[in-house]
């Protein structure tokens, strides 16, 4: 079993690094480039076949480490 | 006074938190690495700065999850003294020992230079041999120091004092929310703040402004 857990900053959590990279992308010539928010993409493979439970882990995972849930959030996707 | 000094793979500060705390407390500090499950007993334990874990993850993240840190949790909640400076009050926070979050300076930039700190409470056990409101020295060296509480962590971190060290003077040197440079937890027993007052204890530092944050915590006579 194949997962993807997404990690995103928060509504209202500042951003530099997003920030820079609007910059640099209208830097470029893209115009129309609104926010750039950055964020994290874990790929993650799984021995089990119970999907139930590697959801379960899989959102342990991410409330114990993998995402830091003062500022980011996550979102769980199974393959 | 014994004092303990944590280590952990990445921390480059470390000789700097054990000579200034043999300096002060008139004894070598114990050491525990990173897979130690008891620490010995101590009146204060240091998490020096570095880069624990090459800052993989996030800063301190990958450090908070370590044995020691366990170990560390008990002897917090037990009253033991504790102290993160820089990268250790990153792991600090990643432990869920202070309230909320270090992210990227707002300049993207690494600071490395000197600051003006403001003594924001001089009734905490770290701040004792402070005046209130006094201005310090101190040297900063990160690139994720930026302070960040939700609106409702804030409010409580300034209501009940617990803001113990804020930028003075125009010297935020990466963006923190109200200028906090260093808090304490509810308990008043665990500081964590970003600057390094271990690296101005002396004259050959240039100044001892950092020194008295370490006799305070060590309950030392003045």
């Amino acid at each position: 079993m194949k997962a993807r857990i997404t990690v995103t900053l928060k509504n209202g959590v500042l951003d530099p690094q997003g920030k820079a990279i609007e910059h640099a992308l209208s830097g470029l010539g893209f115009d129309g480039v609104g926010q750039v928010r950055q964020g994290k993409v874990f790929d993650i493979e799984l021995t089990g076949t119970d999907k139930a439970k590697a959801e379960a882990d899989l959102k342990a995972m991410c409330d114990k480490l993998l995402a830091n849930t003062v500022i980011e959030n996550y979102a769980v996707e199974i393959a | 006074m014994k004092s303990a000094v944590v280590l952990l793979p990445g921390l480059n500060r470390d000789r700097d938190m054990i000579a200034a705390l043999t300096k002060i407390s008139g004894q070598a500090p114990a050491t525990v690495w990173q897979t130690d499950t008891e620490i010995p007993a101590v009146d204060l334990i240091a998490i020096p700065g570095g880069f624990s874990f090459g800052d993989y993850l996030r800063c301190g993240a990958i450090a908070a999850r370590m044995p020691v840190m366990r170990a560390v949790a008990e002897k917090a909640a037990k009253g033991v003294t504790v102290i993160g400076v820089c990268n250790g009050f990153q792991i600090l926070v990643e432990a869920g020992l202070l309230p909320g979050a270090l992210m990227r300076n707002a300049s993207l930039k690494f600071v490395c230079r000197q600051v003006k700190l403001e003594i924001a409470n001089a009734n905490t056990m770290f701040t004792r041999r402070y005046r209130p409101g006094q201005i310090i020295r101190s040297p900063v060296a990160h690139h994720d120091g930026n302070y960040f509480a939700d609106a409702e962590t804030l409010a409580r971190l300034e209501g009940e004092g617990q803001v113990v060290f804020r930028y003075a003077e125009g010297t935020n040197p990466n963006g923190s929310i109200n200028d906090i440079a260093g808090i304490v937890n509810d308990k008043g027993n665990v500081l964590g703040l970003m600057p390094h007052p271990e690296n101005l204890i002396e004259a050959a530092h240039g100044g001892n402004d950092g020194r008295a944050l370490f006799e305070s915590a060590l309950g030392l006579a003045a």
